[in-house]
C-alpha cells in the first residue's frame, strides 16, 4: 500500500490547500487511489479550475440551443426534426510527444464526445499550429511533427469513416515547443433522440462497452495540464494508442443500442476514464455509482486500481442501463465483437465507490468530486505583448515580388498536401470541401437542408490584443458563413493559452472570452460548448494566445458559388469596398510577417455594425444565387484574395481598377475586414442589395481568360501570369517539408 | 433489381453506396451482414469501400474468410454481377476473384482527390452504356491502391480485354495506369475509384452512374 506523503501530493500537482480539500470532504486522509482520482479530475484539464470564473460570462443560449455547454457536445437545431450535436477539443501536449497518436487520439476522443450524444459524425475539421518549418533550430522536427499529425489524422478519420472537410493551420516561432492540434467534429441525431451523459435509476446497471483497459495514458489529464520540459519526452507511454477500426464498431453499436430503448445514459471515456465517467455520471444524476474493478474487461494482468481508475486507453464507453435489459444491449456489442460488461450499479448514495479483491479501493461522494473542484479567480494584470507600436519605415521593390512571397508563405499557400491525405467525401456529402468555397458544407439527407461550417484562429491579431483579435476572428467565422449564403446558429471555442499562474497570460485569457463573449452575442452566435487547454509551455516558454472559434450555420442544399472564378467578362464587385487602413493596423499582417519580418501594432480595426451589415448583403447575394464566386478577404488582404480566386480549375484571372488614397502596400495587402470579391454577372442587383444594406461595392473590375492585373488611377500595381502564381502556392508547403 | 451492398464492420461506404443505387438510380438495394453465408435474392452485389476488418493487416486478406466472401465467390462463379469499389476491389483480389494485388501507392501517402478515367472497353456489364474512350470524373480515396501484377498477368489482361479503366494522371503508381479490371467471364469488376461518390450533379460529377446504369440494364437483358 502506497503512502500519502507531501511528495507525492506534489506529483500529483495537487497544492496543499487542494489537498486540505479532499481531507475535508472525505472526512479522512485519501487512500493512494482516492489521490488519484482526485487529482485527474480536479486538474485544470477536467476541471477548468482557472478558467471557469470567466467562461461563464460567454453567452450560452439563443434560439436553436437544445444543449449548452456541460455536457459531452453541445446541441444546436437544425430543423426538420434534427439537430447538429458539436464541439472542437484540443490534443496539444500528447501531438508534441508522439505526434501521430497523438493526433489521432484527438479525432477519436472528439468522435466520441459526439456519438456518445447518440449523433452519427458526419464532419471532421482541424486547427493545426507548428512551428516554422524552416526554423534553424527546430525546422527538422517542425517538419517530422508536421508529418506525424497530418498522417495520424487521416489514419484515424479516413478509417472512421468520417470526412475531414475543413480546417487551418497556420505557422509560428512560439509552437516550436509546443504544436497546436485543435479538432472539431460535428454529427447529425433525431431531437428526440438526444442522448445525455446521466446515471439514473438506482439499481440500473452500469455497463463498460468497447476496448480493453490497458496501462495507456496514465495521467494524460494531468500532463496536459502542466508546462513541458525537458523530461516531458519521457511521458511518451503516457500518449495512449488509437484504435479507429475499433471505434468505427463502438459507434455502430452505440447507436443500434441507443434504438432499443434500454440505454439510460452513456458518456465516453475520454481523459481521467474510468474515473471521469463514473462520477461525472453520477454527479449529473444525482446519484452514486458502485463499481468492481475486477469485471473491468483488462488487457494487461496485474493492474492496480489507480491504474485501472486513471487508464486512459481508448474506444471506451461507460452505459447505464434499465435493469432487466441488459441482454439487449450486450447482444448488440456482441454482434459487433465488443465487450460489454455489467461492471456495476447506480445507486442512491451519492457516493462513487470502487472495489478490488473484496475491498472498497476508494469511496468518494460524486457530486464534490465533479463539480467541486477548486475554483481560481487567478490574478490577471495586462496582457503580455513585447511588440512595438510604433509603425516601421516600409517601402516595397515589387509589389508583384511580394505576392509572390505571401502566395509561397506557410501561411498563405495551398494545403492541398494536408487536406489530400484526407478522405474528405465519404459519406457523400460534401458540398464543399477543402478549398473549394469559405465555408465547408455538408448536405443533411435526412432533411434536406444543408450545414455550413468554418474554424477560424489568428494568434498574431491576439497577440497584438487578445479582445480585438478574437472579434475579429468570431466576425470572419460569421462572414466565411454569409459567403456561401448560410445563418450562423451556434459556435464552439477552444482557447489555447500559455501558464494561467502568471498573471500577463492570464490577462490574455480574460481578454480573449470577454471579447468572445462581446462578439457571439453580437452576431447571435451562442457557444454551446468547447475546450480550454492551458499550460501550453515550453521550458518557459508560452504559445502566444490562440483562440479558435468553429461556428455552424444552416443553408439551403445546393451548389454553392464557391470562391474561384468561372468565366471571363464577370464584374468584378468589392463588396464592403477598399477599406482604410492606419499603418498602426497594418502590424499583424501577413504582409508584416512574410515581407517585413516585423511584428507591430494593432489587429485591423473592425466596426462590427458595418461587418454586419456587410454579412448580411453577402448573404442576401449568395442566397440569390447572382454571384458566381464569393471569397471574403482575410490573410493577406485583396491581393492573396484575387489570386485565390484565380486558381480555379480554368485558371481565369481578373483585371482590377482602384481608386484609393491608401499607400499599395497597404492597399493591396492590408487585412481590414468586412469585404468579400465577387464576380457577377449581374452587377447592377448587386449594387441594389448593397446600396440597400448600406454598404459600398464598387465594381472594380473584370474577370479575364489569364492573368491578374491590379491598378490604382492608372498606376500598374501587380501583373502577373495565374498559371506562374498557382505554381508558387501549390508547390510552397511541399517544397519547405522537404526542407 | 435489387442490389446487395455488403456491410463488413469495417465498410464505410456502404450507405453511400446504398444512396446511389436507391436515390440517384432509383433501384432497390438491401445490406448484406458479413457474416451471413447467403446473399438471399439480389440480382447484384456491391462490396463497399472502408476498412473491412480495419485492414491492420494487408486490406482485404482477413475480409477474403468472411462467410459472406464464400457465398459471393458461389454467386460470382454462377455469373452473377459483382462490383468491388476501392475496400471491395481489394477484397476481390485477396479472394482470388480478380488477379494482381494492391500495394501501398507509391506516394506512400493515402490520396483523396478527383480522377480522370479512360473507359477502355464496353464489352462488359459495368460499362456498356458508355462510350468507349469516355473520360469519367471520378474521385479516389485510399491509400493502397497501386495495382500490381506480372507482365504475363498484365498482357493477359490487356489481350483479353479485361482493363476497363485506365487513369489519366496515375496517382497511385498503378502499372498500366490501370484503375479497374474484369475477371475472365467479365461479371466481376474492381476499380479503386468510387463511382457512388460520382452519382449526382451536385456531388460535382453525376459521371460515375455509368457503371451502375450499366449494371441495370445487362440485368434487365439478362
Amino acid at each position: 500500500m502506497t503512502t500519502v506523503t507531501p511528495e507525492l501530493i506534489a506529483t500529483h500537482q495537487l497544492t496543499e490547500a487542494e489537498y486540505g480539500k479532499i481531507v475535508k470532504i472525505l472526512g479522512r486522509e485519501p487512500s493512494y487511489t482516492e489521490l488519484g482520482i482526485f487529482s485527474v479530475m480536479w486538474s485544470e484539464h477536467c476541471s477548468y479550475k482557472s478558467s471557469r470564473l470567466h467562461l461563464k460570462k460567454l453567452p450560452t443560449r439563443g434560439r436553436y440551443v437544445v444543449q449548452g455547454p456541460g455536457e459531452n457536445a453541445g446541441i444546436v437545431d437544425i430543423g426538420g426534426g434534427y439537430v447538429a450535436a458539436f464541439k472542437i477539443e484540443s490534443h496539444n501536449h500528447p501531438s508534441f510527444i508522439e505526434p501521430f497518436q497523438g493526433a489521432a487520439t484527438g479525432v477519436g476522443g472528439i468522435l466520441r464526445d459526439i456519438f456518445t450524444m447518440g449523433a452519427r459524425p458526419i464532419a471532421v475539421m482541424d486547427a493545426l499550429r507548428f512551428g516554422p518549418l524552416d526554423d534553424p533550430a527546430n525546422g527538422a522536427r517542425n517538419r517530422r511533427i508536421v508529418e506525424g499529425v497530418v498522417a495520424g489524422i487521416a489514419h484515424y478519420g479516413n478509417c472512421f469513416g468520417v470526412p475531414t472537410v475543413g480546417g487551418e493551420c497556420v505557422f509560428e516561432a512560439c509552437y516550436n515547443g509546443n504544436p497546436l492540434i485543435n479538432v472539431f467534429a460535428l454529427g447529425v441525431a433525431k431531437r428526440d433522440e438526444i442522448f445525455y451523459a446521466k446515471a439514473a435509476g438506482v439499481g440500473n446497471p452500469v455497463i463498460y462497452v468497447g476496448a480493453k483497459t490497458g496501462r495507456d495514458g496514465i495521467h494524460g489529464a494531468s500532463m496536459a495540464s502542466a508546462e513541458f520540459t525537458e523530461e516531458s519526452k519521457q511521458k511518451r507511454p503516457n500518449v495512449q494508442v488509437g484504435d479507429p477500426f475499433l471505434e468505427k464498431l463502438l459507434l455502430e453499436a452505440c447507436l443500434e443500442a441507443m434504438q432499443t430503448g434500454a440505454i439510460v445514459g452513456i458518456q465516453d471515456m475520454g481523459a481521467a476514464g474510468l474515473t471521469c465517467s463514473t462520477c461525472e455520471m453520477g454527479s449529473r444524476g444525482g446519484t452514486g455509482i458502485e463499481i468492481e474493478l475486477d469485471r473491468v474487461p483488462q488487457r494487461e494482468t496485474g493492474m492496480t486500481a489507480y491504474e485501472i481508475m486513471l487508464s486512459e486507453s481508448q474506444e471506451r464507453m461507460l452505459l447505464v442501463a434499465e435493469k432487466g435489459r441488459e441482454q439487449e444491449v450486450s447482444r448488440v456489442f456482441h454482434k459487433w465483437g465488443l465487450d460489454a460488461v455489467t461492471v456495476g450499479q447506480v445507486t442512491g448514495d451519492g457516493l462513487l465507490r470502487v472495489r478490488q479483491h473484496g475491498e472498497i479501493v476508494a469511496e468518494i461522494p460524486n457530486q464534490p468530486l465533479a463539480d467541486s473542484a477548486p475554483l481560481y479567480d487567478r490574478p490577471h494584470t495586462k496582457p503580455l505583448r513585447t511588440a512595438p507600436m510604433d509603425v516601421p519605415g516600409f517601402t516595397s521593390r515589387n509589389l508583384t515580388r511580394d505576392l509572390e512571397t505571401l502566395l509561397a508563405s506557410s501561411d498563405i499557400c495551398s494545403k492541398r498536401w494536408i487536406w489530400q491525405q484526407y478522405d474528405y467525401q465519404v459519406r457523400t456529402n460534401t458540398l464543399a470541401g477543402p478549398a473549394t468555397a469559405d465555408a465547408a458544407i455538408l448536405r443533411v439527407k435526412e432533411t434536406g437542408a444543408a450545414l455550413a461550417m468554418s474554424l477560424d484562429g489568428n494568434a498574431r491579431y491576439c497577440y497584438l490584443s487578445p479582445r480585438d483579435g478574437v472579434q475579429l476572428i468570431v466576425a470572419e467565422c460569421c462572414r466565411n458563413l454569409a459567403v456561401v449564403g448560410a445563418d450562423p446558429i451556434g459556435a464552439t471555442n477552444n482557447l489555447n493559452f500559455g501558464n494561467p499562474e502568471r498573471p500577463e497570460i492570464m490577462a490574455q485569457l480574460v481578454e480573449a472570452i470577454e471579447g468572445l463573449a462581446d462578439a457571439c452575442r453580437f452576431f447571435e452566435v451562442p457557444i454551446t460548448g468547447g475546450n480550454v487547454s492551458l499550460y501550453n509551455e515550453t521550458l518557459g516558454e508560452g504559445i502566444w494566445p490562440t483562440p479558435v472559434v468553429g461556428v455552424v450555420g444552416v443553408m439551403k442544399t445546393a451548389a454553392p458559388a464557391g470562391m474561384h472564378f468561372r468565366q471571363p467578362d464577370r464584374s468584378v464587385m468589392l463588396v464592403g469596398g477598399v477599406g482604410t487602413c492606419d499603418p498602426v493596423r497594418f502590424g499583424g499582417t501577413q504582409y508584416a510577417k512574410a515581407v517585413l519580418n516585423a511584428l507591430w501594432g494593432l489587429p485591423p480595426a473592425l466596426d462590427l455594425d458595418h461587418e454586419k451589415r456587410v454579412q448580411a448583403a453577402v448573404r442576401e447575394m449568395s442566397r440569390a444565387g447572382m454571384v458566381e464566386s464569393a471569397h471574403d478577404l482575410s490573410d493577406g488582404g485583396l491581393a492573396v484574395a484575387l489570386a485565390e480566386c484565380s486558381f480555379g480549375p480554368d485558371g481565369v484571372g481578373a483585371e482590377v481598377d482602384l481608386d484609393s488614397d491608401l499607400a499599395s502596400e497597404l492597399l493591396l495587402f492590408h487585412e481590414g475586414p468586412s469585404r468579400a470579391l465577387i464576380s457577377t454577372a449581374e452587377p447592377d442587383r448587386v449594387a441594389e442589395i448593397a446600396a440597400r444594406h448600406g454598404v459600398e461595392a464598387p465594381r472594380v473590375g473584370v474577370t479575364i481568360k489569364e492573368g491578374i492585373v491590379i491598378r490604382n488611377r492608372g498606376t500598374e500595381l501587380i501583373r502577373a501570369r495565374v498559371e506562374a502564381l498557382r505554381d508558387i502556392f501549390e508547390k510552397a508547403l511541399e517544397n519547405k517539408l522537404r526542407g | 433489381m435489387k442490389f446487395g451492398v455488403v456491410v463488413f464492420p469495417g465498410s464505410n461506404c456502404d450507405h453511400d453506396a446504398w444512396y446511389a443505387v436507391r436515390e440517384n438510380l432509383g433501384q432497390d438495394a438491401e445490406f448484406i451482414w458479413h457474416d451471413s453465408d447467403r446473399l438471399g435474392d439480389v440480382d447484384a452485389v456491391i462490396l463497399p469501400g472502408g476498412f473491412a476488418y480495419g485492414d491492420y493487416l494487408r486490406c482485404g486478406a482477413i475480409a477474403k474468410f468472411s462467410p459472406v466472401m464464400q457465398a459471393v465467390k458461389r454467386f460470382a462463379a454462377d455469373g452473377g454481377l459483382v462490383l468491388g469499389i476501392c475496400n471491395g476491389f481489394q477484397i476481390l483480389v485477396e479472394a482470388g476473384l480478380l488477379p494482381g494485388a494492391l500495394v501501398r501507392n507509391t506516394g506512400l501517402k493515402f490520396v483523396c482527390r478527383e480522377v480522370r478515367l479512360r473507359t477502355e472497353t464496353t464489352d462488359s456489364p459495368f460499362t456498356a452504356a458508355a462510350a468507349k474512350g469516355q473520360i469519367l470524373r471520378v474521385p479516389i480515396a485510399h491509400g493502397e491502391g497501386c495495382y500490381v501484377a506480372d507482365d504475363r498477368t498484365l498482357n493477359a489482361l490487356e489481350a483479353e480485354d479485361r482493363v476497363v479503366f485506365r487513369y489519366l494522371d496515375n496517382p497511385n503508381g498503378s502499372a498500366r495506369d490501370i484503375a479497374g479490371i474484369l475477371n475472365r467471364e467479365r461479371n466481376v469488376m474492381g476499380m479503386m475509384p468510387h463511382p457512388e461518390r460520382a452519382a449526382e450533379a451536385l456531388m460535382g460529377s453525376a459521371d460515375g452512374l455509368v457503371v451502375f446504369r450499366s449494371m441495370v440494364s445487362a440485368l434487365a437483358h439478362a
